[in-house]
């Protein structure tokens, strides 16, 4: 299972890749095996504030829902409307393409408590 | 995400196929199923398009035997067993005497004192235990043959061309509803044309020890049609845009058959059935709520158990729901009020905090592709 080594990942498994006082989240590799065809995404609007460890969207498939959490606090700078059309893209290019959200990091202290790449690689075994 | 363990899960025969053949098995109903193998959407568009190729081995089968055997069956179910011939195969629901739903099922029958009944994973153990409780009195003899028989389900509009090349008897005259006994290759089969995704297609009913090669063959004719290996949750997509109801989500004890919209299986006229007098009230008195199709008007995607409303009064829950591959929206079955079951009735599916406008629809939600 893909886990790019410059980002930081959430027990969750939602990614961030952090440029400066900015960052982009989506979900992982392994979130979307999980979850198969991604049909739904639901985004906060760009302006509003999203809160570390809260929800801030959900992710559909056509079996289940899944909530998506912040790994950081922030304002959203932006959003892939993207998804709007081709939420597919989450399945095809989660790191990629399938990006969900950008933010404009709060705290970047914040960013300390995430798991590392080996971290979560770990997880994901146990999880599997 | 969870982590079910998968110890105390039945296996159907095909259990290593599917491993191999890289499917996700999850728990479901008792037994270690495959979900899905490429994907859902892949998947549910292949039986549309195409062909593919369920295991459906989960599934119960019990054997009814005996000179009253089509008296007997008469009492139990609320379809009427007598006007079947030989070979033809009834859907119908067995009900408690409250009127509430034991399960819905498929009456197959062989001769006036032998018939098979096929009925859901969830219920096999409940229902083997109820049907033998109402044929006491009767000269039968009852038997779960589930374990040693496995079902598939070959369903699309290439079913007949593939499965043709390797029966040994003409499938081209046999109709919805029917069944014939044969050989595939040198294995006895039962083949009927019945299945549970709106498309033409066969099920096939065999020993457990044929499963696997039966399986690998019909995967090897299938590849001039693209044949695909199918999952449960692509059949679940598959039944719920023909509007077809699942037993657990949109009937159950509480539901009655006349609410869910299979008042065509529950024929009142006949002499005498378990639940008929509790039906017959609830006729009479008129229906509390209605199962209806909705789809939604705006994106989204409704679950079971969702509330619907018509402006701000709650009017009703969903018991099915999803994406429809096939339309691209969201669709699902639900219990409303009588005033607000009739076709083209606006009304709201509340999705987490909103409320998304939706319409309600008579299913199927696709042309349904069967051979009638």
């Amino acid at each position: 299972m893909e886990v790019p080594k410059d980002l930081r990942y959430t027990i969750e498994h939602e990614w961030i890749r952090v440029n400066g006082n900015k960052a982009v989240i989506g979900i992982t590799q392994f979130a979307q095996d999980q979850l198969g065809d991604v049909v739904f995404v639901e985004m906060p609007k760009p302006d509003t504030q999203v809160t570390k460890e809260n929800t801030f969207g959900v992710v559909e498939s056509v079996k289940t829902v899944s909530d998506l959490y912040a790994p950081a606090s922030g304002k959203v700078i932006a959003i892939n409307t993207d998804l709007e059309t081709q939420p597919e893209l989450i399945n095809s290019e989660p790191y990629g393409k399938g990006w969900i959200l950008e933010i404009e990091l709060s705290d970047s202290k914040e960013l300390d408590g995430l798991l590392t790449p080996e971290q979560y690689s770990e997880q994901c075994e146990k999880e599997h | 995400m969870s982590q079910e363990t998968s110890t105390a899960l039945k296996t159907t025969p095909l259990y290593t196929v599917h491993k191999e053949l890289g499917a996700k098995l999850v728990p479901f109903a008792g037994w270690h199923m495959p979900i899905q193998y490429q994907g859902i959407i892949q998947e549910h568009l292949c039986v549309r398009n195409g062909v593919g190729i369920f295991d459906v081995s989960h599934m119960g089968e019990i054997d009814i035997r005996g000179k009253e055997s089509g008296k007997f069956l008469q009492k139990l179910v609320t379809n009427d067993i007598e006007k079947m011939s030989d070979h033809s195969i009834l859907y119908t629901v067995m009900c408690y005497e409250d009127g509430g739903v034991v399960d819905d099922l498929l009456v197959h029958r062989f001769s006036e004192d032998h018939y098979f009944l096929c009925v859901n994973a969830a219920n096999c153990a409940k229902d083997y235990e109820w049907v033998r409780k109402i044929a006491q009195p009767y000269d039968v003899k009852v038997q779960d043959i589930s374990q040693e028989t496995a079902q598939l389900a070959i369903q699309g509009k290439d079913a007949e061309k593939l499965l043709q090349k390797m029966f040994d008897v003409p499938l081209n005259d046999l109709r919805y509803y029917h069944f014939k006994k044969g050989k595939i290759h040198k294995n006895d089969c039962i083949i009927s044309r019945t299945g549970y995704t709106g498309e033409d297609g066969f099920e096939i009913y065999i020993d457990s020890s044929l499963a696997e090669p039966v399986f690998r063959e019909i995967l090897e004719a299938g590849k001039p049609f693209n044949i695909q290996p199918i999952g449960l949750a692509a059949r679940d997509t598959l039944r719920l845009e023909m509007g077809y109801a699942l037993y657990g989500n949109d009937i159950t004890a509480e539901t009655s058959p006349l609410e869910a919209g299979l008042g065509w299986v529950v024929k009142l006229q006949k002499e005498d059935f378990i639940g008929k007098e509790s039906l017959k009230n609830q006729k009479e008195a008129g229906l509390k709520r209605k199962l209806v199709g909705i789809k939604l008007l705006e994106r989204g995607i409704p679950r079971p158990h969702y509330p619907v409303f018509s402006g701000d009064r709650p009017v009703g829950e969903l018991t099915s729901g999803t994406f429809s591959p096939s339309l691209n929206m969201g669709i699902g079955l639900c219990y409303v009020s009588p005033e607000h079951a009739k076709v083209g009735s606006r009304l709201s599916v509340g999705i987490r905090n909103k409320q998304v406008p939706a319409e309600i629809v008579k299913p199927p939600f696709v042309v349904s592709g069967v051979k009638k």
